[in-house]
C-alpha cells in the first residue's frame, strides 16, 4: 500500500448528498478479478453518455460536458470534495480502487458511509471529515478559483487552504499509523498470532458447536 | 454498572485483544465468501504465500454472476454466455480448490444468495461474527449473530488472520410496538424506518430491532428487517435470540446436535440485552402507523406509503433537499405531486436476498393466484434465494400458480436486485422490485427501481401499477 504523509493537490467536485458506490464504480466493472484498471470507469454514468461496457477502450466514448471531472480545469484533481454520506450503499472496494487509480488520494466530506471509510485506509486513501458548513465554504472557494489546491498533512492532522488557513481534523490512531508508513494491515496482526490462538482454544472450548466442520 | 446490549455482548465475547487507541481484534467465527469480492483477496494471500487461518470457518457460494435463465444455467460454469462472468465464477471455484474451501458450486441445490444460505444450512449461527465481502450481511444479525459487510482487503485480513480490526460502535435500538396493519410486512416495516431515521442514520451505530412487531415477526421477516440495516447506514442490525429462533436453527444441516445442541441453546438464551442496557439512541416506531411502503427516488429513505403523492420540489426545507427531490424526480421521469398508485410498471421483479424466502415466495403466489399479470407489463419474474427455496416452492407448486399468472420462474441467484447478469432493466423502465436499493443504475442503466414487499409488488403485476394491497 502506498504510504500518505504530506499531499498538495488540486481539488475536484463531487456536489451531490448520498453518492453511493453504485454511482462511484457500476456494477458491470465488478467482474473483474483484478484490482486496478477501475480509474476509467469512475463514476462511468455520469462521466459518459453511453454505458460502458468491462474491457472497453473509453478514450472513445462520448463525455458528459456537464460533469465536472470532466472540465479541463479539473484534470490532475487529487482531492475530491464531497457532500454527505459519502460511499454509501454496497461495501464493493472496487470504490476505492477506481477513486485511487484515477488519481485521488484524499477525499473531503461533511461525512462517509461507515463500510466505505474504513475501505479507503485499506487503499492508501485518506478520507477526512470537516464540519459541514467548512465543506460548504470549500466548495464555494473551489468553484470561484481555478486551480484551488489544498495541503492535506496527515502527520499534522490538518488541512490547509491557498491562504493559509489551517483546519484540523480527526483520525484514529491506528489507522493513521498504517497509512504513514504503508503498512500492510495482515502483517501488523500475525504479529498476534499467539494471542490469537489463545483465543481460539478457548473460545473452541466454551463453543465447540462453532467450529464444526462444513463438509 | 448498567447491563448490556446484545451487541455489547457479541463484541466482548470475541474480542482478542483491544489497542491503547481503541481499536480492537475481533474474532471472526464464520466468512461467507461469493464470486465478486473475493478474486483479490484469494491473489493477495498467493502473493505473500499466505494460507487461510482455519480453512473451516469458510463457506463460498457463487450468486451475483449466475444466470436465472434455466437453459443458460444447465450448462453450469461453461454454460454462462458473458465471458467475464464466467472467468469470475470459474475463478471463485478454482480459488476453493486451491485454499481447500467448501464451495456450493453453481449447480448444486444448496447454491443460492450467500445471505439466504447461510441461516438454511445452520452455516449461520446465533452468537455467531459473522462476515462478508458484501453489505447486506447484516442479515445474519436476525439470528442474533454479529454479522456485518466487509470490503476485499478484509475479506483477505479474516482469511489470513481469522480476526478483524475493529472499532466498537454505538447502541441503537430501533422498537416497533404494537401490532402490524394486514397486508403490512417486515419489507414496509424496514422501510418506514429508513424513512425516518434516513440512510445515514444508522452510520456508526449497531441497530438493535426490538418490540413487539419484531418478536411477531417470522425469522424470514427477521432477515428481511436485518438485511436492510444497511440501508439505514448501520453495518450492523441484530434481534434477539427466542424460541422462534432456537426452533428455526433446530435441525438444519450445519446446527449443533445431541448434547451440543442442549449446550448451544443454554449459550444462545442469554443473547437479548439486558433490561437496563443502555442505548446511545433509541427510535420508537408504532406499527398500526405503518402502511405498505413504495420508494419513489432513488435512495431507499426516498419512500412513502402508497396512498402518498410524490414529493414537490418547491416545499422542500433546504436548497439541498430541492436539489436532491428534483434530481430524483427527473431520473425517475415521475411529477411532482403524483400519486404513487398512479406510476405504471414495465417491469417487476420479486427476489434479492431481502425477500426470495420461501415466505415471501407464499406471500406473492397468494396475491397473484387465478389472475394474469397486466398486458403493460413486458416482464415479471419470480427468482428464489436458494436451490432449496426452489424445490420448497415447487413442492407446494408456487412456480404453477406463478407461471399460471403469466410470471416466469427462474433459477436462483441475485439476479435483477444488481443485474450482473442479463436480468436487468431498460433505459427509463418502471421496476416494483423486492430488492434493497433503488440507486440510479441499480438494476441496469437508466433503469427505474421502486422498493416494495413482495406483496405489493405481485399485486403491482397484476394492476399494471401500484396499489394498495391491503384492499386486495
Ligand atoms: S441479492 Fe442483491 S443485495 Fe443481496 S447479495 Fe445479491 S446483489 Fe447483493
Amino acid at each position: 500500500m502506498q504510504a500518505f504523509t504530506v499531499l498538495q493537490g488540486l481539488v475536484a467536485p463531487m456536489d451531490r448528498a448520498n453518492v453511493d458506490t453504485d454511482l462511484i464504480i457500476p456494477k458491470q466493472f465488478l467482474k473483474s478479478i483484478k484490482r486496478s484498471g477501475f480509474g476509467p470507469n469512475l463514476f462511468d454514468e455520469l462521466r459518459y453518455l453511453d454505458q460502458g461496457e468491462p474491457g472497453q477502450d473509453c478514450s472513445g466514448r462520448p463525455v458528459n460536458e456537464d460533469f465536472p471531472l470532466n472540465h479541463a480545469r479539473y484534470q490532475g484533481a487529487s482531492v475530491l470534495l464531497a457532500r454527505d454520506n459519502f460511499g454509501c450503499g454496497s461495501s464493493r472496494e472496487h470504490a476505492p480502487w477506481a477513486l485511487e487509480d484515477y488519481g485521488f488520494r484524499c477525499l473531503i466530506a461533511p461525512s462517509f458511509a461507515d463500510i466505505f471509510y474504513n475501505n479507503c485506509f485499506k487503499n492508501g486513501i485518506l478520507p477526512i471529515v470537516l464540519d459541514a458548513a467548512i465543506v460548504d465554504r470549500l466548495f464555494g472557494e473551489m468553484y470561484a478559483n481555478e486551480g484551488y489546491e489544498l495541503t492535506v498533512d496527515l502527520p499534522a492532522q490538518e488541512v490547509r487552504t491557498p491562504s493559509g488557513e489551517a483546519m484540523a481534523f480527526e483520525v484514529d490512531a491506528f489507522r493513521k499509523h498504517c497509512l504513514l508508513n504503508g503498512l500492510d494491515d495482515i502483517g501488523l496482526t500475525l504479529e498476534h498470532a499467539e494471542a490469537i490462538r489463545d483465543f481460539e482454544g478457548r473460545w473452541r472450548e466454551q463453543s465447540p458447536w462453532l467450529f464444526g466442520s462444513l463438509r | 454498572m448498567s447491563g448490556q446490549t446484545l451487541y455489547d455482548k457479541l463484541w466482548q465475547s470475541h474480542l482478542v485483544l483491544e489497542r491503547d487507541d481503541g481499536s480492537a481484534l475481533i474474532y471472526i467465527d464464520r466468512q461467507l465468501i461469493h464470486e465478486v469480492t473475493s478474486p483479490q483477496a484469494f491473489e493477495g494471500l498467493r502473493l505473500s504465500g499466505r494460507r487461510p487461518w482455519r480453512t473451516e470457518a469458510n463457506l463460498a457460494v457463487p450468486d451475483h454472476n449466475v444466470p436465472t435463465v434455466k437453459d443458460e444455467r444447465d450448462g453450469g460454469i461453461d454454460g454462462i454466455v458473458d465471458p467475464v462472468s464466467r472467468l469470475q465464477v470459474r475463478t471463485l471455484d478454482d480459488n476453493c480448490k486451491d485454499f481447500d474451501i467448501v464451495e456450493f458450486e453453481i449447480n448444486d441445490r444448496r447454491q443460492g444468495i450467500v445471505h439466504v444460505v447461510g441461516p438454511e444450512q445452520g452455516a449461520t449461527l446465533p452468537g455467531m461474527t459473522i462476515v462478508c465481502g458484501d453489505s447486506h450481511t447484516s442479515t445474519h444479525g436476525a439470528l442474533g449473530a454479529l454479522a456485518h459487510g466487509i470490503g476485499t482487503s478484509e475479506v483477505e485480513h479474516v482469511l489470513a488472520t481469522q480476526c478483524l480490526v475493529q472499532q466498537k460502535m454505538k447502541n441503537m435500538l430501533v422498537r416497533v410496538d404494537g401490532k402490524l396493519q394486514p397486508g403490512v410486512t417486515a419489507k414496509d416495516v424496514v422501510l418506514a424506518i429508513i424513512g425516518e431515521i434516513g440512510t445515514a442514520g444508522g452510520t456508526g451505530y449497531a441497530i438493535e430491532f426490538g418490540g413487539e412487531v419484531i418478536g411477531d415477526l417470522s425469522m424470514e421477516g427477521r432477515m428481511t428487517v436485518c438485511n436492510m440495516a444497511i440501508e439505514a447506514g448501520a453495518r450492523a442490525g441484530m434481534i434477539a435470540v427466542d424460541q422462534k429462533t432456537i426452533d428455526y436453527v433446530e435441525g438444519r444441516t450445519y446446527a449443533p446436535k445431541g448434547e451440543q445442541w442442549e449446550r448451544a441453546v443454554a449459550a444462545w438464551r442469554e443473547l437479548h440485552s439486558d433490561a437496563d442496557a443502555v442505548f446511545d439512541r433509541v427510535v420508537a416506531l408504532k406499527g398500526e402507523d405503518i402502511k405498505p411502503q413504495v420508494t419513489w427516488g432513488t435512495s431507499p429513505e426516498m419512500v412513502l406509503p402508497v396512498d402518498g403523492n410524490v414529493p414537490d420540489p418547491a416545499n422542500a426545507a433546504s436548497a439541498a433537499e430541492r436539489d436532491a427531490i428534483s434530481r430524483a424526480l427527473q431520473y425517475m421521469g415521475l411529477s411532482a405531486g403524483q400519486a404513487i398508485t398512479d406510476i405504471k410498471l414495465d417491469k417487476v421483479f420479486i427476489g434479492s436476498c431481502t425477500n426470495s424466502r420461501i415466505e415471501d415466495l407464499r406471500a406473492a403466489a397468494a396475491v397473484v393466484k387465478g389472475k394474469r399479470v397486466a398486458g403493460s407489463v413486458k416482464l415479471a419474474m419470480v427468482v428464489p434465494g436458494s436451490g432449496a427455496v426452489k424445490e420448497q416452492a415447487e413442492a407446494e407448486g408456487l412456480h404453477e400458480v406463478f407461471t399460471a399468472a403469466g410470471l416466469e420462474w427462474r433459477e436462483p441467484g441475485c439476479s435483477m436486485c444488481l443485474a450482473m447478469n442479463s436480468d436487468k432493466l431498460g433505459a427509463g423502465e418502471h421496476c416494483a422490485s423486492t430488492s434493497n436499493r433503488n440507486f440510479e443504475g441499480r438494476q441496469g442503466f437508466g433503469g427505474r427501481t421502486h422498493l416494495v414487499s413482495p406483496q405489493m409488488a405481485a399485486a403491482a403485476a397484476i394492476a399494471g401499477h401500484f396499489v394498495d394491497v391491503r384492499d386486495w
